[in-house]
């Protein structure tokens, strides 16, 4: 819990990781200041890009006592202004789905290698991010817990499929790796809540330690305080079940 | 990315954006999140020339009503100016 009498500090700066095929890419990475160890979450981005958003929630997340690292999954598309290296990675079919689980990895080596880690890692991301979430910890076993905020896509038509996306996230259930937290909002149509619970179905037949939250009065990207999405009720909950979530499964202040 | 309908046209043409005119090579057509317009769906137009970076776009996000108003005179001017040229 945050107190004033505590002592605060961070270091936030661009660092770069070895990703899929071992390639650099860039990442953002913000640390507490402290011998630790510190528990560690890995953001992935939301379709607009390794944006301001971000940047921000990387930073929260250290304030919070993680060390908090969100890698670019468009560093080797483009470099530019986030919405329009994002706008050229949508228009050319999104960033393929192997390449960002791989990237995601990378970015979860990389922080449990500080010197100041627990070992500990989790990983959260919204929208896209919240699907490479998904894929991340059912592909890999790098993770101890998850976050899903409202990842759409999930479930997915077999004509969506394609080389960029060759699989449905849900047709992966049985391999999903550590506790899973998602998010959603009632009123979401990416992913709609009959998605939801086709998800949350899958989650019971494979008997995975999950919790699901559908919010009242949201819709989709309730979080994002820059937009007409954002619902403040939602938010604040959903906030708060993130933190609990993570202090139980990695260790983290509560 | 989280209907990832989008769809792409060839185009040759010009657009201003960043105060400067630049040729445009492609026009992205998608229908998916909007960086700015207040809805979780929007019709996006993205006008394009790949060859001179992601900066050279011309961004316009509509809502689906204004896109189909918007295509309908689209067609209505095209037509007015095929009849004038055969005028």
């Amino acid at each position: 819990m945050f107190t004033t009498d505590q002592y605060h500090g961070m270091l936030a700066e661009t660092v770069t990781v070895n990703g899929a095929n071992g390639d650099a890419i860039h990442a953002y990475l913000a640390r507490p200041l402290g011998a630790g160890p510190f528990p560690a979450v890995v953001l992935i981005h939301h379709m607009p890009g390794w944006d301001e958003f971000y940047f921000e929630m990387t930073r929260k997340f250290a304030h919070h006592g993680y060390l908090a690292i969100s890698p670019d999954l468009y560093c080797r598309d483009a470099h530019g202004a986030p919405d329009d290296v994002a706008a050229k990675v949508r228009a050319d079919g999104g960033a393929p789905d192997a390449r960002v689980v791989e990237d995601v990895a990378g970015a979860a080596r990389y922080v449990r290698s500080l010197p100041n880690a627990s070992g500990k890692v989790g990983v959260i991301g919204s929208c896209s991010g919240g699907r490479h979430t998904y894929l991340a910890v059912c592909q890999t076993s790098e993770f101890d817990a998850a976050v899903d905020l409202w990842g759409g896509r999930v479930v997915m038509r077999p004509d969506e499929l394609n080389e960029r996306t060759p699989v449905a996230p849900i047709d992966l259930t049985k391999d999903l790796s550590c506790p899973l937290l998602g998010l959603f909002g009632a009123e979401d149509r990416s992913p709609t809540a009959e998605q939801v619970a086709q998800h949350e179905a899958a989650l019971k037949e494979h008997g995975k330690d999950y919790e699901f939250h559908m919010y009242e009065g949201a819709g989709h990207g309730f979080f994002y305080y820059h937009s007409g999405m954002y619902r403040q009720e939602a938010a604040v909950d959903g906030w708060e079940k993130v933190w609990a979530f993570f202090a139980k499964h990695l260790g983290g202040p509560a | 990315m989280c209907t990832m309908i989008v769809e792409k046209v060839s185009v040759t043409g010009v657009a201003k954006g960043g105060g400067n005119w630049f040729p445009i090579a492609r026009v992205n057509v998608g229908y998916d999140h909007p960086f700015r317009l207040p809805l979780e769906h929007a019709v996006t137009l993205d006008f394009v020339n790949e060859a001179q970076g992601p900066g050279a776009r011309v961004a316009v996000e509509l809502t689906p009503q204004s896109a189909q108003q918007l295509l309908d005179t689209l067609r209505d001017v095209l037509e007015q100016g095929a009849a004038a040229e055969a005028a």
